[in-house]
């Protein structure tokens, strides 16, 4: 993982008019960075916006506030073709649905190759077919395979299909909305060792978004934590795990369901009340250990940095 | 302990054009009131296909349900006709189905899917069911009730949507819960939440429940006996703790071994090795063999019967033979046996 910014998150707002006077801020002013190389999870209470902000960065919707900046160029506002393309080639996206994001009629070469085709990046029947075997054989599966449908694939197979589909025109930044919510833990775990042997051997970033905590900090290398539309808290996987500081973090951590029974039997949960923090002003995000950094006011700030600084 | 549910010898198959798809191969389990059963098992395995028959809800053709009884409080379900189903549906045994983005109607309000059943089974005027929806979404978390009631589907998240769909499944007070993956799209908070209302409800109305999940941090959590799918039947049945500290299976093995926990570190992920059986034509024998790596001679020629255990724990496993080798568990599932709780429970102290 380099220090070289490849996506920069700029006051990043989506709100939604679900009716005449009322709007869900389902992305609420996020600020981040993500790294070349490196692979970003976002977790957070379900409708907290991780979805939204995907889809945001990703152009399926309009910001309504913002920038996202992708290798140096705002992704959003008046685009050329050319850089609408270019955009749309760099940045893919894997969606949490094997069973509703594949086309039941096409066969499986044709969605593996829809993206060459719209791009043009194969002249030739022959190079395209050559291609998806490519593909196939690069997330597991086999030639054969090519001519097939999607309902005659299991679960963890259409999202292989789903990855080869998203690997086709070479991104080098993925989006990945729970690509493993929907597989059984071994599947899960056939799926994410191929994501992270796809990202050592061609570089791609990767924004992972999941529910599995235990999954997410294995993949991740640095954890955001979203909490209604805004980012709470945001740190190096280990140290996230290790240190939680956010009262909503630490909340989250203390519900993980461990396979464990006897410690399933004597759990104790935290829960979470906006209610208890400080009104005083308008919380900022300020790091409060090194690479680490929480949404809190000056007092709270103090607070934190006395009960989990290091002082530097 | 009273028994609710009693399925014998069910078989289920589905006449496709490539030919006959065996997905339950005869499964026998009971589930006694007031517990939770939990099913796991890879994808395929006939989880949902086995729940779905319970009900009568295979699509007939090209499914049928080939052999096998299915008793519940001592009526046969599977004699009974579509009229008499339908009594029994929603009301006494209701299903949270896995997909909760098919099962909404995309076209219609949330509060009315949910109101439909209320007026339907529990006879409610339209004013007492729109109350008791408030209640019911409140209940699963979702707030501003008022006026989600007002939206469509698409304007919920994933997780949103779920609870709706869990919020419709209690609305009648069934006896037996099917719940198919009701709580994969919910972030953990929101998922204990629904695991604790559920548990609630189970405790007051003395109901059972049957709970299908891939999450076996869940499976600790919620149930009191686990059955194990392979290949349409079950392979491994036992109490929560004879599978999660001393299971026999070498597929139950790999399942508990493909979990990270909170302290792996950069290692590959354990993965069960090759793919599922093909159910158009089950291997003869084991049909986890081929993919066992402790598999003897006998486990490809004949299937292995059920071996008792204990009292409460059965397993398919010629392992349990008298005549086979004593095989210890692999390294990760070992330590998983000794209730690891892993790595979390020591930064607890200054978690909280
Ligand atoms: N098209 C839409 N119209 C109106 N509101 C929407 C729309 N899409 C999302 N929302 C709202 O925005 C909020 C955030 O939704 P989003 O899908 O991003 O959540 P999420 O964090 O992905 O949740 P989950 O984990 O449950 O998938 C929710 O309150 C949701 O109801
Ligand atoms: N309508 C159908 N036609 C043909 N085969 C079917 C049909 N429905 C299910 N099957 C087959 O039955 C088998 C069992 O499917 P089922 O949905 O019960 O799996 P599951 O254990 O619930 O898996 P998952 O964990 O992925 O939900 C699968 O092999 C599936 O392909
Ligand atoms: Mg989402
Ligand atoms: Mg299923």
């Amino acid at each position: 993982m380099s220090q070289e910014k490849l996506v920069e998150i700029k006051n990043l707002k989506q709100h939604f008019k679900t009716g005449r006077h009322s709007v869900v801020k389902a992305v609420d002013g996020l600020n981040f960075n993500i790294y070349k190389g490196e692979t970003f999870g976002l977790v957070g209470e379900s409708g907290c916006g991780k979805s939204t902000t995907g889809r945001t960065i990703i152009r399926l919707y309009d910001a309504t506030d913002g920038e996202v900046i992708f290798d140096g160029e705002n992704v959003h506002g008046k685009k050329s073709r050319e850089q609408l393309k270019k955009f749309n080639r760099e940045m893919q996206m894997i969606f949490q649905d094997p069973y509703a994001s594949l086309n039941p009629r096409m066969k499986v070469a044709d969605i593996i190759a829809e993206g060459m085709d719209i791009h043009g990046l194969e002249k030739d029947a022959k190079g395209r077919e050559s291609r998806v075997h490519e593909l196939l054989e690069t997330v597991g599966l086999n030639k054969e395979h090519a001519n097939r449908y999607p309902h005659e694939f299991s679960g963890g197979q259409r999202q292989r299909i789903g990855i080869a589909r998203a690997l086709a025109v070479d991104p080098s930044f993925i989006i990945a909305d729970e690509p493993i919510s929907a597989l059984d833990v071994s599947i899960q775990a056939q799926v994410v060792n191929l994501l992270k042997k796809l990202q050592e051997e061609k570089n791609l970033t990767y924004l992972f978004i999941a529910h599995d905590l235990s999954m997410v900090k294995y993949i991740s290398d640095r954890i955001g934590v979203m909490y209604f539309g805004k980012m709470v808290e945001l740190a190096d996987a280990d140290e996230l795990y290790k240190h939680p500081i956010h009262p909503y973090t630490q909340s989250l951590l203390s519900a993980i369901p461990l396979p464990d029974p006897d410690y399933e039997r004597t759990r104790e949960r935290f829960t979470y009340d906006p209610n208890n923090h400080d009104t005083s002003e308008e919380p900022e995000f300020r790091e409060v250990r090194p690479g680490h950094y929480v949404l809190c006011t000056t007092k709270e700030f103090e607070q934190y940095q006395r009960e989990h600084g290091t002082g530097k | 302990m009273e028994k609710l549910l009693e399925v014998k010898n069910m078989h289920v198959s589905f006449d496709t054009y490539g030919g006959e798809v065996k997905a339950v191969r005869g499964v026998n389990f009971d589930v006694n009131k007031g517990e939770t059963l939990a099913i796991v098992g890879e994808s395929g395995s006939g989880k949902s296909v086995t729940t779905k028959a319970l009900m009568q809800l295979i699509p007939q053709p090209p499914g049928r349900i080939k052999e096998g009884e299915i008793l519940f409080e001592g009526r046969d379900l599977a004699k009974m006709n579509e009229k008499q189903m339908q009594k029994i549906r929603g009301k006494e045994i209701s299903m949270i189905f896995q997909d909760p983005m098919t099962s909404l109607n995309p076209t219609m309000k949330v509060g009315n899917q949910i109101m439909e059943g209320l007026i339907k089974h529990q006879k409610m005027s339209k004013a007492q069911a729109r109350k008791r929806v408030s209640e019911l979404l409140e209940l699963v978390g979702i707030p501003d009730a008022e006026n989600r009631i007002n939206q469509y589907p698409h304007q919920f998240s994933g997780g949103m949507r779920q609870r709706v769909v869990v919020a419709i499944a209690l609305a009648c007070n069934p006896k037996l819960l099917i719940a198919d993956e009701p709580t994969t799209a919910l972030d953990v908070t929101i998922q204990a939440q629904i695991l604790e209302l559920m548990k609630d409800i189970q405790k007051k109305t003395d109901s059972a429940t049957i709970f299908i999940t891939h999450d076996l941090g869940v499976v600790a959590n919620v149930a009191d006996r686990v059955a194990v799918m392979y290949a349409g039947k079950i392979v491994e049945i036992g109490t929560v703790d004879d599978i999660f500290y001393n299971p026999q299976h070498p597929y139950t093995w790999g399942l508990l071994g493909s979990m990270p926990s909170l302290d792996s570190e950069d290692e590959e992920l354990y993965a069960i090795p090759g793919s599922p059986p093909d159910l158009l034509n089950p291997p003869k024998g084991d049909a986890f063999a081929a993919r066992n790596e402790y598999a003897m001679k006998i486990d490809f020629e004949q299937e292995p019967p059920m071996f008792k255990v204990s009292d409460t724990h059965y397993a398919a496993t010629w392992l349990l033979h008298e005549n086979a080798p004593k095989i210890e568990p692999p390294e990760a599932v070992k330590k998983r046996m000794e209730g690891n709780a892993n790595g979390s429970s020591s930064s607890e102290g200054e978690r909280i």
